[in-house]
């Protein structure tokens, strides 16, 4: 063994490396290939070695080759062993040579799932990196299926490299395997406030990927990204945020309000011209997204508009480039700021770069107007002319087309002259746009009436030059326009001048070398044309006119007869017999040109592209219905087809009329073939037809000469495009002088009048009328279509299968949770529960409770705007808070001394109040929205922003108890005329809010100049505590060790009022893990002691006394949440459970088994859920008679009594009805259903309070637990 | 998304091809050729974006090179990628290869094209920036570096590589 490694690394000694491959291909510059073919055998040889070594070398000069173009699939096994190598260097090349010659169709690629595996889990770190880089290259379908999980337990990794990397290739896999993404996404979610800026970039550029194709679905994380934007320093990342918002604003306009603002303050602040560009870019998406007519937009606008000039007077031809990119954006929406830049852009056509001038092009589109269309187009052709690339010159002719025919030719006041444009730009040599033009041609002349004489002249000269055009024809698109050519004079034939002389044109020799297609249009125009000869012909003069006519076509026809187009054959054949049976009628001297004429008879109208689709499906008729009974799944397949046929051969085989022929048919088809069978003389399959007509005579002989000019000759006789700017010049003029004139002579009529219209100064657009009066016929669309413009989707799209709704999956409580179906699969002898997060043990059918009275007075209505305006005021106190919060955090990053535990662990308010409000995040993001203020006419917009509102107000009251509570009453007692509401509240303000406005001020102005962090925060700490109402917090301890520390969210429900009481309903509780230790705790397991009444949900296939996984690792001073879900049988009583979370402790040396014992508390109160209750809804509900009474009678409350209300709202889930000074009926309900009714009265420090429930044993409790409140404090 | 990253020199000889989607070994030169006509044929002045490479992508995609003495680096990307960010990229990843190389020249690259992957492979994953901090890169890359030599070889070549 040891001699054969020795003889192995002697081998290797005459072996090539990598750099003696290179050398040596570049000593053979002339035998190149020979000489590589020489060293693929060599490898071929290495290869065969057992030495890994040797191999690894050869691997990696075959990666050389591969970029040289060399096929080198054939190594693949060879490459997949290398990978498995389990020396780093080794490996290294390995996947390096994967990464780049791999596919989805490399077979071998199966081989290496668990070898991948072995390497994504390696204790080295490298090993992981590697594996994940080759991965992201070579990723299939099945490797993403089966190493999914892996990769999400990598995105915990504790080392950030790998957590990154693990991250980013995540992007990859839901491509392959879009069932990962609802899994993966709370995760991914969370990654985007990983403390380490590499992996957060790294989540921030996934979602960013993630949401460019399906922005809708990431609309809820604006809040999260919007928070990003303000605190992130990185400008990669602040750029991807900023293109991503890019890509939101459009879907919510509310968005882009809030987004101006700190947008124009990056514009004026950046240094980096990259983010200075996004910033404006984004901010151009949000203008397009709103409405205009703001006076600050127009002030946003000027803004891009001027920031752009500078870009592009910029010496620097990137910035030019890009100013002029953006510029066409804005031009969209509001062209009237572009326009004032013409003279800028017009320059930048003239520039040297090409880009620059694409650019520039693009942007004239927007500008013309009726006024400068035909100047800006001659300049365009002088462009045409000068231009040397064929790229930048069909980009010029696609544009001319396109400024031409914008907005359904809106612009254009002279068809001829427009007509003439077209056929100049037919002069183009080697164009590509020959349909273009053909298209254009054609969809004028059908659409303009009044230009159809001029057109099918234009298209007769065309067409006799038509030598000049298809000059070197085959690499040509230009003959493209014959086709137009031929159609148009066919059509409108009746307009032709000589119609003699186009039919001859139409039928010589060399169209035979046109392109298939245009020849079919030439025979079947001729045929049109033909119609109209004859009927000049026979109405004038004798018929030998008409015969020679007809003596012409059967003469020249049978050229296309032969033609291997199918289509040019099969009409040519047709007209031909056609011809030929005229001609015999001519020589009975019978009159036929009126039913020729018929033949082709009537006006073919313009369709619109689409219009079939969109063709609406009658009444009654159901396409996806079965038009026959379907087949039963019991009958065998052989079965089926034959009692198909039994039942519907005699009907289907044949026609009835010409039932009795048919047969007649069959039989001599069938005798006649008996007999060509028994004929030895008949020859089968002749080269068919072809042959016999080549031998007919006058076509052979007819030379065929093929004039090549490679110098475009001027058509002769075409009128050229500039007379006519000329002409319209002068008609201009002298429209102008008449007006003038009429003017003159009305002023003069009128000059004691006071109708004195404006001078006439420059003309304006109205002003100028257009040289024929012309009528554009629109397109044909179906009756009653549906208007839609989903039509071009592309079904081929990856990411349309990563159109997953996300919402309600990161929100665990919500409608949709993870299904059983779409766990990540993971291998089977791993225990399934470590990749379930609780969310998955959610309920399933959870629904929002929904209470509303279905039909409501419209007093009753109106109630419920005011609740919604006060709803809607409370978020706009929920996100000050917020942003108050963050900013206070983000200073004490800012400062930067604290490191990342310690900043935590002083945040614990804001660590613990986040989660509350991650409930409901889609109505959240209405909340953080709603704070720019809602167009009011739009209804629908706002009655749809209410209702998400409404079914939001439990998180609103219990996550922004402290201040929204006791703004509340006071709100009611001015709820009189709605538009003057805002102002009344505004105006009401307390003390204390200005101080919080104030210090926002403050904040405000602090992170522009963050410069001294350190007393400003000490300051803020101080302003804090003057807050009449301390945070408060719903989270309480639940145990603590030196370890960690549990807090627990006394409980936050989750039921399904309508499901049934056997089903039980089910408490999420939401436990905080905290790390408090300096080492990592790993392999937490919580379990609880089930009591007979509550169930710990565990998951499935688990025993009832097994514990509950805790999907996550808490690195030292980290944080994290998890959520357990109880199953409940009765709520009436308060419950405790025992439990015990067990936990290793694992130090760099040693790992310690630990746990930590704790109770669990279920209060009567966290069974009851924050529903809002309408006061008739209340007082019916009273009026009942069915609920028990109950009273209790609190002493010494010492606090303001809406701070009383507000902590009962908070702690005990309850909603205020109505309040009336110093009395408040207050509402909650069970999540078995139970009202829970409250009168809460005060005077001096006595508190009475008076309850119904129509349970009298959770009342009791629910009692009892307010009162242990109130005795708290 | 990143789609490709090529590295040629003033002769159109591949220096380095990153294919972030697959095309067969002839659509990849194919590709390489002609990028660099499209390339090759601009002025010094001119500035840095190309649209429409016919063979990748489409009219969402873009070419945006940089020409360093006899080399130009061209990445392809599609319209999430910001354009100016790009130009960054480049410098930082030549920035990069200098440091490694020590006064990186295009015989460097012709050698070390492993190498030149390596480096290449913590910028830049599946086609998506991973990493922009010179330092980082370096400090990984020197890490797997050390790994590389760590571990003993029964034999290393003693050859110059130049």
């Amino acid at each position: 063994m040891a001699l054969k490694i020795v003889k192995g690394s002697i081998d290797r000694m005459f072996d090539k490396n990598l750099q003696d491959l290179v050398r040596g291909i570049r000593n053979h510059k002339e035998d190149e290939a020979k000489y590589i073919s020489t060293c693929i055998d060599e490898i071929k040889q290495e290869l065969k070695q057992d030495n890994i070594a040797v191999k690894a070398n050869a691997v990696c000069k075959l990666t050389y080759l591969q970029m040289l173009g060399y096929d080198v699939s054939w190594a693949a096994f060879n490459i997949v062993e290398v990978m498995s190598s389990s020396k780093f260097t080794y490996k290294r090349i390995g996947y390096l040579a994967a990464s780049q010659c791999f596919h989805e169709s490399t077979d071998v690629i199966m081989l290496t799932t668990n070898q991948i595996r072995k390497d994504l889990s390696s204790p080295n770190q490298y090993d992981t990196g590697v594996a994940l880089t080759g991965l992201s290259c070579f990723v299939t379908p099945d490797l993403a299926r089966d190493l999914a999980n892996d990769i999400m337990t990598l995105m915990s990794h504790t080392k950030p490299y790998i957590r990154k990397k693990a991250v980013l290739i995540m992007y990859k896999v839901f491509l392959k395997y879009p069932e990962s993404l609802r899994p993966a996404f709370p995760r991914l979610k969370e990654k985007l406030e990983d403390p380490d800026p590499g992996v957060q970039s790294a989540a921030v550029n996934v979602i960013c990927e993630l949401a460019r194709r399906n922005p809708k679905n990431y609309l809820s994380l604006a809040p999260l990204f919007f928070k990003l934007m303000t605190s992130s320093t990185n400008n990669w990342v602040l750029i991807k945020i900023i293109k991503l918002f890019g890509a939101l604003t459009p879907l919510e306009p509310r968005l882009g309000k809030k987004l101006i603002e700190p947008l124009t303050n990056l514009i004026h602040s950046t240094s980096a011209m990259s983010l200075l560009y996004e910033c404006v870019n984004t901010v151009i998406a949000v203008l397009i997204s709103l409405s205009s007519g703001m006076p600050n937009h127009s002030a946003s606008i000027q803004l891009c508009v001027q920031k752009l000039r500078i870009l592009i007077e910029d010496s620097d031809q990137n910035l030019k480039y890009l100013g002029l990119l953006a510029m066409s954006k804005i031009l969209k929406t509001h062209p009237k700021s572009v326009q004032s830049h013409k003279d800028l852009i017009l320059q930048c056509l003239d520039d040297k770069d090409e880009s620059i001038r694409l650019r520039a092009l693009d942007l004239l589109y927007g500008m013309v107007s009726k006024k400068n269309l035909m100047e800006i187009v001659k300049k365009l052709m002088l462009h045409v002319d000068k231009a040397e690339g064929t790229t930048y010159r069909d980009e010029l002719l696609t544009k001319i087309i396109d400024i031409c025919s914008q907005s359904n030719y809106q612009y254009i006041t002279n068809f001829e002259w427009y007509i003439s444009i077209l056929v100049e730009l037919t002069r183009l040599e080697g164009t590509r746009h020959g349909h273009l033009i053909a298209s254009q041609m054609l969809d004028v002349a059908i659409r303009v009436k009044a230009i159809r004489i001029f057109a099918v002249a234009q298209m007769a000269t065309l067409l006799d030059n038509a030598h000049l055009l298809t000059g070197n024809m085959q690499r040509n698109g230009i003959c493209e326009v014959l086709y137009a050519a031929a159609w148009i004079c066919g059509e409108f034939s009746e307009h032709l001048e000589n119609p003699m002389q186009t039919l001859e044109a139409m039928l010589r020799p060399k169209v035979a070398t046109l392109p298939g297609h245009i020849q079919a249009v030439y025979v079947q125009n001729a045929a049109k044309l033909f119609s109209t000869v004859l009927k000049s012909q026979e109405g004038s003069t004798e018929g030998t006119a008409a015969q020679e006519t007809s003596q012409l076509m059967i003469d020249r026809l049978p050229l296309f007869v032969q033609s291997a187009n199918l289509e040019v054959q099969e009409r040519a054949s047709c007209i031909l017999q056609l011809v030929k049976y005229i001609q015999k009628l001519q020589q009975k001297e019978v009159e036929v040109a009126e039913e020729v004429s018929a033949l082709f008879a009537g006006e073919l109208n313009p369709v619109a592209p689409k219009a079939q689709k969109k063709v609406p499906v009658p009444e009654g008729l159901d396409l996806d219905a079965w038009i026959n009974e379907p087949p039963s799944e019991s009958e065998s397949e052989d079965e089926q087809p034959k009692a198909i046929f039994a039942k519907e051969e005699p009907k289907h085989s044949r026609s009835r009329h010409t039932e009795v022929d048919e047969k007649e048919l069959a039989r001599r088809r069938e005798a006649r073939k008996q007999e060509q069978a028994n004929n030895p003389f008949y020859i089968k399959a002749s080269p068919s037809s072809q042959k016999v007509y080549q031998e007919s005579p006058g076509v052979e002989h007819i030379p065929v000469v093929q004039i090549d000019l490679t110098v475009p000759l001027k058509v002769p006789g075409l009128p050229m495009s500039d007379q006519y700017l000329k002409l319209e010049e002068e008609r201009r003029q002298k429209e102008r002088a008449d007006k003038k004139k009429k003017e003159k002579k009305k002023r003069k009529e009128k000059r004691s009048g006071r109708g004195r219209r404006h001078d006439s100064g420059p003309e304006s657009e109205e002003d100028i009328t257009p040289a024929h009066m012309v009528d554009i016929v629109t397109e044909e669309m179906p009756e009653n279509a549906l208007p839609s413009d989903d039509d071009d989707k592309d079904p081929n799209d990856p990411h349309k299968a990563l159109d997953i709704d996300l919402d309600n999956l990161v929100e665990s409580a919500g409608r949709r949770p993870l299904a059983d179906s779409e766990k990540l699969p993971v291998r089977s002898h791993r225990a399934a529960k470590v990749a379930k997060s609780p969310v998955e043990d959610g309920d399933a059918e959870n629904t929002p409770p929904s209470q509303e009275p279905k039909k409501k007075s419209s007093k009753e209505k109106r109630e419920k705007k005011k609740d919604k305006d006060r709803d809607r005021k409370k978020s706009k106190e929920e996100k000050k808070k917020k942003k108050h919060k963050h900013e206070e955090k983000e200073e004490d990053l800012l400062g930067g001394e604290a490191d990342e535990p310690v900043v935590q662990s002083e945040d614990t308010t804001e660590v613990v109040a986040l989660p509350t409000s991650t409930n409901a995040e889609v109505s959240d993001l209405d909340f953080w929205l709603s704070n720019a203020p809602v167009p009011s006419n739009t209804q629908e917009a706002a009655t749809v922003a209410a209702t998400a509102e409404a079914d939001s107000v439990p998180e609103a009251t219990s996550g922004t108890a402290p201040d929204s509570d006791h703004d509340e009453p006071k709100n009611s007692e001015l709820e009189e005329t709605k538009s003057s509401k805002h102002k009344k509240k505004k105006q009401k303000k307390e003390k204390e809010e200005k101080e919080k406005k104030k210090k926002k001020k403050h904040h405000h102005h602090h992170r522009h100049h963050s410069d001294g962090g350190a007393d400003e925060s000490v300051q803020n700490g101080t302003v804090e505590d003057e807050e009449p109402l301390p945070p408060m917090s719903n989270y309480c301890l639940l145990a603590e060790n030196s370890y960690i520390k549990m807090m627990m969210e006394d409980a936050d429900e989750v039921c399904d009022i309508q499901g049934n009481l056997q089903d039980g309903s089910q408490v999420v509780v939401s436990v905080i893990f905290e790390n408090k230790c300096d080492s990592l705790l790993k392999s937490m397991e919580f379990n609880v002691l089930d009591s007979l009444n509550s169930k710990l949900q565990r998951p499935e296939g688990s025993g009832p006394h097994d514990g509950f996984t805790v999907p996550f690792q808490l690195p030292p001073g980290v944080s994290n949440e998890a959520r357990l879900v109880f199953t409940v049988q009765s709520i009436v009583m308060p419950q405790k459970m025992k439990g015990t979370l067990t936990f290793i402790v694992k130090n760099e040396d040693s790992s310690i088994h630990e746990k930590l014992d704790f109770k669990l508390h279920f209060t009567c109160t966290s069974y009851l859920i924050t529903t809002p209750c309408y006061s008739d809804a209340f007082a019916k509900l009273l009026e009942s008679g069915d609920l028990k009474c109950s009273s209790v009678r609190l002493e010494e409350v010492n606090m303001p009594f809406h701070h009383l209300l507000a902590r009962i709202c908070f702690h005990h889930h309850f909603s205020v009805v109505e309040r009336i000074d110093s009395c408040a009926s207050m509402y909650s309900r069970s999540i078995q259903g139970h009202h829970v009714c409250l009168l809460v009265k005060t005077s001096g420090q006595t508190v009475s309070i008076d309850a119904k429930c129509d349970e009298p044993t959770l009342l009791g409790n629910v009692l009892d637990e307010i009162k242990q409140t109130f005795s708290q404090c | 998304m990143i789609r490709a990253i090529l590295i040629f020199n003033n002769h159109g000889k591949p220096r380095l091809s990153k294919f972030y989607e697959h095309y067969t070994e002839d659509t990849e030169q194919q590709i390489i050729r002609e990028t660099f006509h499209l390339v090759s044929k601009r002025d010094e002045n001119v500035c840095n974006f190309l649209e429409g490479g016919m063979l990748i992508g489409g009219s969402d995609y873009k070419l945006i090179y940089r020409h360093y003495a006899t080399l130009y680096f061209v990445f392809c990307v599609d319209s999430s990628e910001s354009e100016l960010g790009i130009l960054d990229l480049i410098q930082v990843f030549v920035e990069t290869l200098d440091k490694c190389f020590e006064n990186v020249c295009e015989l460097d690259l012709i050698f070390h094209v492993d190498k030149v992957h390596n480096i290449l492979a913590e910028m830049v994953m599946g086609g998506m920036v991973l990493e922009t901090n010179m330092n980082e890169i370096i400090m990984q890359v020197d890490a797997q570096n050390k790994m590389e030599k760590s571990e003993t070889f029964i034999f290393q070549s003693t050859r110059q590589d130049r």
